[in-house]
């Protein structure tokens, strides 16, 4: 396994309702995931990410189990093989 | 998807009356005959998104539903359907978006305006944080309006209960805006430059009284064939202006509350609007849990209560900027919708009202508008296709 992002329902239907996908380079952080992400379904990213390159405040990214928020945000470095979760917040009403 | 919401949508046929309904939870059109007798509902459609702005684009040969969904999670964005919702088509890349040197991030979509006659390609959409974007392809590509951004007022705009946002647009030769809040600016050379607009319009919540911006504008309608006239719904106080909003007076006298949201303009008679006063300024329902639409025919000299089929007791509503609107048939049918999710209806300008639909989500706009194509004779009509479709009322 290299490094594979899996999506929120949501976000799939921009991903030729693909939930898992595995990203062809190796990405170093979470940011160069994302971007790599957005190559291929620039939808994705303009989802994820505000069109100033923000992570929106109530999408949760994941690396494994911990959230990149209690981890250096879209900096954190990212292991050889890993799985990022791309994720709704719970919020509204 | 388990559980997932299909929406239902509804069968147009020529000259239908079709309502736009946008509340927090997704959109619901509602068609009806001319006759306006009673109306099917379909939706919702984009369930669980916001819906702030509809418009309906039936300019050089188009049939096209704009609708401005809003994610609380993966931000807002403009769809359209040219099949009256059975389909709609989603950019992959959202088509407005704020440019890099701005530093700012679409929040949300306020207003969609289709241009004035003579621009029949031209649209308009007033958005969060406060900003014009303008297509002039019919919608598949949009641009800031850089000089209303750069406008050096912009940086002491403050925002409003619902953020600061753009939420008025008068298209034509004299375009005009309103933020909340900010007040009115209106542009005379196609949106190359801008002028606030705010003379006579009164605040109790600056220092100076009367100042040349920062007025809390709610809604601002203007007569189409008359230009000049227009007229303005504030935080206190409903005004008029007959030079285009050079300056306002106030034509709030007789009116339960000077306050309030909503407010629409009769398609033909500069004379005649709607409002629906709210108490205020924390309450911010209906005064005395009367539901009353106030009505002048005279340009604001009187004022008249309508209550016909409207609830006179324990009827704590609220209605919102952008859920009033008026039809173009005649009689004119007024609408408007509450925070409540019911939805009212009056086919005689007014003068007597039934609910239409109840225990929809929060409304938040309301919009008419006719299904191009000459309206069948009712012996001749058939019946539309009934797949999903809802009986309203």
């Amino acid at each position: 396994m290299a490094v594979r992002v899996v999506l929120a329902s949501y976000l799939a239907a921009f991903a030729d309702e693909e939930r898992r996908i595995e990203l062809p380079a190796r990405p170093e952080t979470v940011r160069a995931a994302l971007e790599s992400l957005g190559r291929i379904y620039p939808g994705v990213r303009a989802r994820i990410l505000t069109e100033q390159g923000h992570l929106r405040p109530h999408v949760n990214v994941f690396v494994e189990d911990e959230s990149i928020r209690f981890l250096e945000g879209l900096s954190t470095p990212l292991p050889a093989e890993c799985e990022i979760s791309i994720l709704p917040a719970v919020s509204g009403g | 998807m388990k559980g997932k919401v299909e929406a239902a949508p509804i069968s147009v046929e020529p000259g239908d009356p079709i309502l736009l309904v946008g509340t927090t939870k997704g959109a619901f059109l509602l068609r009806s005959r001319p006759e306006r007798r009673a109306w099917d509902i379909g939706g919702p459609h984009f369930p669980g998104l916001s819906v702030y702005a509809m418009a309906f684009d039936d300019r050089a040969g188009r049939r096209r539903l704009w609708a401005a969904p809003k994610s609380e999670h993966f931000g807002a964005e403009l769809v359209c359907s040219d099949d009256f919702g059975a389909s709609w088509q989603r950019p992959e890349t959202p088509s407005i978006r704020f440019p890099a040197e701005t530093e700012a991030s679409l929040a949300n979509i306020w207003q969609i305006a289709p241009g004035g006659a003579a621009e029949p390609d031209v649209l308009h959409c007033g958005v969060e944080p406060a900003a014009l974007f303008t297509s002039r392809d019919a919608g598949r590509t949009w641009a800031l309006n850089e000089p209303l951004w750069n406008h050096p007022h912009r940086s002491k705009w403050t925002p409003g209960g619902g953020g600061l946002c753009l939420h008025t647009i008068l298209p034509g030769e004299r375009l005009a805006v309103a933020v909340s809040t900010g007040g009115v600016y209106r542009s005379d050379d196609g949106g190359s430059s801008w002028a606030p607009r705010n003379r006579g319009i009164s605040v109790y919540f600056l220092p100076e009284k009367e100042p040349e911006f920062g007025q809390c504008v709610h809604k601002v309608v203007r007569d189409r064939r008359k230009p000049q006239r227009m007229y303005l719904q504030h935080h206190f106080g409903v005004y008029r202006s007959d030079d285009g909003g050079d300056a306002w007076r106030n034509i709030g006298s007789g009116l339960p509350s000077d306050f309030g949201f909503a407010m629409a303009i009769h398609p033909r008679d500069p004379e005649t609007i709607w409002i629906l006063p709210l108490e205020a300024d924390e309450f911010r329902c209906t005064p005395q849990a009367r539901l009353r639409v106030y009505r002048t025919r005279d340009g604001g000299r009187s004022w008249e209560a309508m209550t016909r089929g409207l609830p006179q007791r324990l009827a704590y509503e609220t209605v919102l900027r952008d859920a009033m609107c008026v039809d173009e048939l005649d009689p004119v049918g007024v609408y408007f919708g509450t925070r409540s999710g019911k939805l009212y209806a009056s086919r005689d300008e007014g003068r007597s009202w039934r609910a239409i639909a109840e225990g929809l989500p929060p409304i938040t706009c309301v919009k008419a508008a006719r299904a191009p194509g000459r309206a069948r004779s009712r012996a001749s009509a058939r019946r539309p296709a009934s797949r999903g479709r809802r009986r309203a009322a």
